[in-house]
């Protein structure tokens, strides 16, 4: 079982989460596909922490875990917001704004 | 084990611990200030940490310019001439910008909604404007933001640069989705950006990580030193460093990554639209300036295929979709692509006279914005049926002034009715479009002779033929200002009012129906023919923030030397 392994994971979690994000018409689920990068991000800066031999990586993976949780509180309100006046969270029907 | 507790030069933190404190201490003020005093008080506390910050930054000076800047915090910051000549200009423009956020019309209307958390068109907001509660939550978001910002450039270690990226975009999520009127479409430019932003920050954070796992600190000097070696790791670096300068090309907006950029321009609020446009692209400049010169040089053949691309791609297509834009906000939206095409132009230079061209268009380029868009605000729409023209009693204003008039045939013949505005904004568009005597010439001047003698010449030759192309638009307007005649006087009486919903019954009609769904529609497709175009009278914050951005753009323009000499002489990154 080498590291590497963790990396590919990783990789794997970034490209489904990026996918999630660019393809998915649920605001939520959109979201839940950035989170899901941010936490691949996590598990490759924690394995390369462990290949280097030190700490900062780990250092970094938490304060990428407090961003999140930052970005959470300010997305879901934004979402929230729109839900209250449309009664839909699809990006699909967010479309006023066009040239 | 012993604990060595790091050596922090408060000193040299100062310009940003000010401004962070007074957005803490605001969000207190919120919460435990009453409402009749809260604006005033806001107010003093952001004025105050902005003049305090540049104050800070000012007595800094004198020591950087001798010693050449140090290092903060273990180097997770470094405080040299750039980081310096930054902050004072986020400083500056914030403080400018936050005339033009502070204003309100002659009826107390700011440009922000009253309570920004409530449905629109509910009756809670109803009852919350009945009751007269205002919320001032503006003035702390205003300030994490520019803390952010001005940490942003003068980061050492990609952690630091992260964290604030994400302390500066935060705020501006919130404050983009503000709007007063409108709230729909400032609602929905909110999400757009909150997704896109948060997409290209897990882009960049990804990007981090693999430049970690590529060398092993995420110091900028450490990975500057591993990228010089060469290794077998190469593919990592590469990835890395493109992901790295895609999540700051975003903030940028630079094409490919612009798409967010004219949508959330015109749904936002105008004065944040303004500071946005201004600061942020300040703060993401100087952060890609500092990591393109001092970590990724050795890199330059690799990356210079990339930003090339991107260079050229945004210069050209931030011109050509801006000269078919009929709406004023988004037609400065893709102008501000375009010019970040050419700022990227001075960046890709990558030589001592490349950071100082950069800076100074920064400069040039943020003074003309914040006037631009302050004029935007004041520009509005009114509706004839409410009131007749020449009552301009609190009441009648209240009942008959709507949004933003941002449909460019509503500026038509703005030069007969209001000559001064009119002259301001032509000034800035000339400013923008590069014309000799403005502050925006000397910067592209600047920035196109930094790319030729850095070799690329190419660069310099689409940005000069862009800015020709781009001068037609900006000229258009002042055209459509000065040699045309209102498009209402025409006819007056139009039918379209029913379509409109009718706004004639007073204040609360006018108010709802602008907040609400029906009227963003109608709003959207095309301005009704029952308003006609007028200058909203204001509190004066705005008029003395367009006033000094015009007379700055003309003093810039007519003796840049001094301006050019100080940033030049500074102008010298930490290794």
């Amino acid at each position: 079982m080498t590291l590497t392994h963790y990396l590919v994971l990783s990789g794997i979690l970034f490209s489904v989460g990026s996918a999630t994000v660019l393809l998915r018409r649920n605001a939520i689920i959109a979201f839940m596909g950035v989170e899901l990068m941010l936490n691949a991000t996590n598990l490759a800066l924690v394995t390369f922490s462990r290949m280097h031999g030190e700490l900062t990586g780990q250092v970094l993976a938490f304060f990428v875990m407090v961003v999140a949780a930052a970005e959470v509180v300010v997305g879901l309100a934004i979402i929230v917001a729109i839900f209250r006046t449309r009664r839909s969270a699809s990006i699909d029907d967010v479309n006023l704004l066009k040239s | 084990m012993t604990f060595t507790a790091p050596d922090i030069a408060w000193g040299a933190l100062s310009p940003v611990l000010i401004v962070l404190a007074a957005g803490v201490l605001g969000v207190l003020v919120e919460a435990f200030v009453p409402d009749r005093v809260r604006r005033p008080v806001q107010l003093v506390l952001t004025f105050g940490a902005l003049v305090g910050s540049i104050i800070a930054v000012a007595a800094l000076w004198s020591g950087v310019r001798s010693s050449g800047g140090r290092d903060v915090l273990e180097g997770s910051l470094l405080v040299d001439g750039p980081t310096l000549v930054l902050q004072g200009a986020l400083g500056v423009l914030t403080l400018l910008a936050l005339l033009v956020v502070a204003d309100r019309t002659a009826t107390g209307e700011d440009a922000f909604a009253p309570s920004a958390a409530s449905v629109p068109g509910s009756e809670y907001e109803d009852l919350a404007r009945r009751k007269g509660i205002t919320q001032t939550e503006v003035y702390p978001l205003l300030l994490l933001a520019t803390g952010g910002m001005m940490i942003l450039p003068a980061t050492g270690d990609l952690l630091t640069l992260f964290v604030a990226l994400e302390v500066l975009s935060l705020p501006l999520y919130l404050l983009t989705g503000m709007a007063r009127r409108r709230r729909l479409l400032s609602q929905e430019a909110a999400l757009k950006y909150f997704l896109l932003g948060a997409f290209a920050s897990a882009l960049l954070i990804f990007g981090v990580a693999l430049l970690y796992g590529y060398a092993g600190s995420l110091r900028y000097s450490d990975i500057a030193a591993a990228v010089a070696t060469p290794s077998a790791l190469d593919p990592l670096l590469l990835v890395g460093a493109v992901l790295l300068l895609v999540g700051l090309l975003f903030k940028v907006g630079a094409v490919p990554f612009h798409a967010w950029t004219p949508d959330v321009y015109q749904g936002a609020p105008t004065p944040i639209t303004g500071f946005m446009a201004a600061c942020t692209k300040i703060a993401a400049f100087g952060a890609l300036l500092r990591v393109y010169y001092t970590v990724f040089p050795s890199l330059q053949w690799d990356l210079d295929v990339v930003l090339w691309t991107v260079a050229i791609a945004t210069m050209v297509l931030g011109t050509v979709v801006a000269l078919v834009q009929t709406d004023v906000k988004r037609l400065l939206a893709y102008s501000s692509i375009a010019h970040a095409g050419f700022v990227l132009t001075g960046v890709i230079a990558l030589d001592d006279a490349g950071i100082s061209a950069v800076l100074f268009y920064l400069l040039a380029y943020g003074v003309a914005t914040i006037g631009a868009f302050g004029i935007v605000w004041l520009v509005r729409e009114r509706s004839v049926s409410a009131a007749s023209d020449d009552d301009e009693s609190d009441e009648a204003l209240r009942a008959s002034v709507l949004g933003e008039a941002t449909h460019l045939s509503q500026w038509a013949g703005l030069g007969r009715t209001s000559p001064v505005l009119a002259g301001a904004f032509a000034l800035f568009l000339l400013s923008f479009a590069g014309i000799p005597l403005t502050a925006g010439f000397i910067g592209k001047f600047a920035v196109f002779s930094a790319a030729v003698e850095g070799g690329a010449w190419p660069l310099a030759l689409v940005g000069v033929l862009s800015s020709a192309a781009a001068a037609f638009f900006y000229v258009r307007i002042i055209v459509l200002m000065y040699f045309t005649s209102p498009a209402h006087e025409s006819a007056p009486d139009a039918p379209g009012a029913v379509e409109a919903g009718a706004p004639t019954a007073g204040a609360d009609v006018a108010l709802t129906t602008d907040d609400g769904a029906g009227a963003v529609a109608t709003l959207v497709a095309a301005p009704a023919p029952t308003t006609t175009t007028t200058v909203v009278p204001s509190e004066g914050l705005a008029a003395v923030a367009i006033g000094v951005c015009a007379l700055v753009t003309v003093v810039l323009g007519v003796f840049p030397t001094p301006v050019l000499d100080l940033i030049s002489d500074v102008a010298r990154f930490l290794p």
